[in-house]
């Protein structure tokens, strides 16, 4: 690892300050991402500005029946407050069917949403990789693609979105607020925190330099009571997503009401189903609606040789999650 | 403040103090003494441990946070010591394997993996161990399944898996 300095901020406008004012500063808080790529030469900040003293770790519930997450606050800690798991499960489960627990001790909500991809091409420091050195070329394309992604792809990068969490939000039409270096709070919608790699991977959200995620706020959802998070995998535990699916629904008289569906593991961003939902709401709550509606959304997927088994499993998996929330639901007629 | 401030401010606050990137005096406290040491801010808190303060009882498996042998708990929760640099951890309580016995009285998840024979090699026991206290003081050894899901994070490659679960299903029953 190359040398580094470390600061240690007590208040939000001098971390920001900090950081703003040298482009080779990063913000510090858990670190599960950034001590690990600093050490395999992926991302190399001079100077780290550590922030997990600051009192950004609120977990509250708004009286509109929403929540706010503080950034600071652990995955764990998330996971397990009562006003989560009661109004928004498939957050939760989403948490819970993330990394490992010790993991989760350390991760920080707004450091779950920028973690890096786990592309391997991106992470061995070597490789031709368009996100970490812009203009070099994709070597997943033609390479080693099983993990990569068949939705929102671009010729210049296929690296799949890693975080369970953030397809759980994304679900939740969450909200992300940041303080700038001007001292300005900015407020983001979710889908539009997320950028597609288009020609310029390397840019994953649209925060300048010094900008610091200070809360998510997820607002009231009523279907998402009903909700859950699917995530299939390799192996059982402790592993990222092949496919994931955050899903809510709502059936009143065997007609969905509501619907909310979330794609991980096959997007280059946490990925939004709303054909999926477009295609159900008001249709009758039965498999070959939600087959159909599965088809709609994959039907632009791009795959290759080596992922194109995801196309098939994201429907599958589709199907099946709304399956589940019509099956344990006593609205539904089985 | 005023102009005559000793202290360099800018606008919006006071500039941060930076410490390193040469080695800096760093004070922590493990196992509930305070321990004085020299290292420069890249250093992780498993190397603070290994290779400055002498408790080589947390192991480097992979160094990336895959493997958990390096497990050891500040303030109380269980971390992965190889992701965590060693300064962020001034002014927290780091406790190690080392410091899980009281006195000669090994803790209750010690003395299970030995009368459980839960471990062949060894390697990874120390972070198994640090591991299986924290999941029982959180509450996760309900059933297998759930031991199993809540110590994933924590790879034997001896594959003594069944013997780690019957000492946890041992302190949790009190057996």
């Amino acid at each position: 690892m190359r040398p580094i300095t470390y600061s240690r901020a007590i208040d939000t406008a001098t971390a920001i300050a900090a950081v703003s004012a040298d482009p080779t500063s990063d913000f510090l808080a858990g670190g599960t991402t950034e001590i690990d790529l600093l050490r395999q030469n992926v991302l190399h900040p001079r100077r780290l500005v550590d922030i997990n003293d600051l009192p950004l770790t609120q977990i509250e519930a708004t009286p509109e029946g929403g929540l706010r997450i503080g950034s600071l606050a652990r995955m764990s800690e998330v996971a397990a407050a009562p006003v989560v798991r009661e109004r928004f499960p498939m957050l939760s489960q989403a948490l819970e069917l993330g990394a490992s627990a010790q993991l989760r001790h350390m991760a920080s909500m707004g450091g779950n949403l920028l973690q890096r991809v786990r592309c391997s091409y991106y992470r061995d420091a070597e490789s031709p990789c368009n996100k970490r050195e812009p203009g070099t070329g994709c070597s997943a394309i033609e390479g080693f693609s099983r993990g990569h992604a068949v939705l929102g792809t671009s010729e210049h990068c296929i690296a799949t979105h890693p975080s369970d969490a953030a397809v759980a939000l994304m679900s939740l039409d969450a909200q992300v607020h940041t303080l700038g270096p001007d001292g300005g709070e900015r407020t983001y919608a979710f889908d539009d925190f997320f950028l597609l790699p288009v020609d310029s991977p390397h840019r994953e959200h649209p925060m300048e330099h010094g900008e610091l995620i200070t809360a998510i706020e997820v607002p009231a959802a009523p279907v998402a009571r009903h909700s859950l998070y699917l995530k299939i995998r390799d192996r059982e535990s402790y592993e990222f997503a092949l496919v994931s699916v955050a899903a809510a629904l709502s059936v009143v008289d065997g007609i969905i009401a509501d619907v909310r569906v979330s794609l991980g593991g096959v997007a280059t961003k946490p990925w939004r189903a709303r054909r999926v939902e477009d295609f159900l709401i008001g249709a009758a709550a039965q498999r070959s609606n939600f087959a159909q509606a599965a088809r709609v959304e994959l039907i632009d997927a791009r795959a290759t040789s080596m992922n194109a088994f995801k196309v098939e499993l994201a429907q599958r998996a589709i199907v099946r999650a709304l399956e589940t929330l019509t099956g344990d639901g006593s609205e539904s007629p089985a | 403040m005023s102009a005559q401030s000793p202290a360099p401010l800018t606008e919006r606050g006071q500039v941060l103090e930076e410490r390193g990137p040469g080695p800096v005096a760093v004070t922590l406290s493990v196992n509930g003494v305070e321990r004085s040491l020299e290292i420069e801010p890249r250093v992780s808190l498993l190397d603070a441990l290994r290779e400055h303060l002498d408790l080589t009882g947390a192991k480097k498996g992979c160094d990336q946070g895959t493997c958990g042998a390096c497990t050891v708990w500040v303030d109380g929760h269980r971390v992965l010591s190889c992701l965590t640099l060693a300064m962020t951890c001034e002014g927290r309580e780091v406790t190690t394997i080392e410091g899980l016995a009281e006195g000669d009285e090994l803790h209750a998840v010690q003395q299970a993996f030995i009368a459980e024979d839960a471990f062949q090699c060894g390697y990874c026991t120390p972070g198994q161990i640090m591991s299986a206290a924290a999941l029982l003081k959180e509450g996760h050894a309900g059933d297998d399944a759930e031991i199993k899901e809540w110590m994933s994070g924590n790879i034997c490659r001896c594959a003594a898996y069944p013997h780690i679960r019957a000492a946890i299903r041992a302190v949790r029953d009190g057996a």
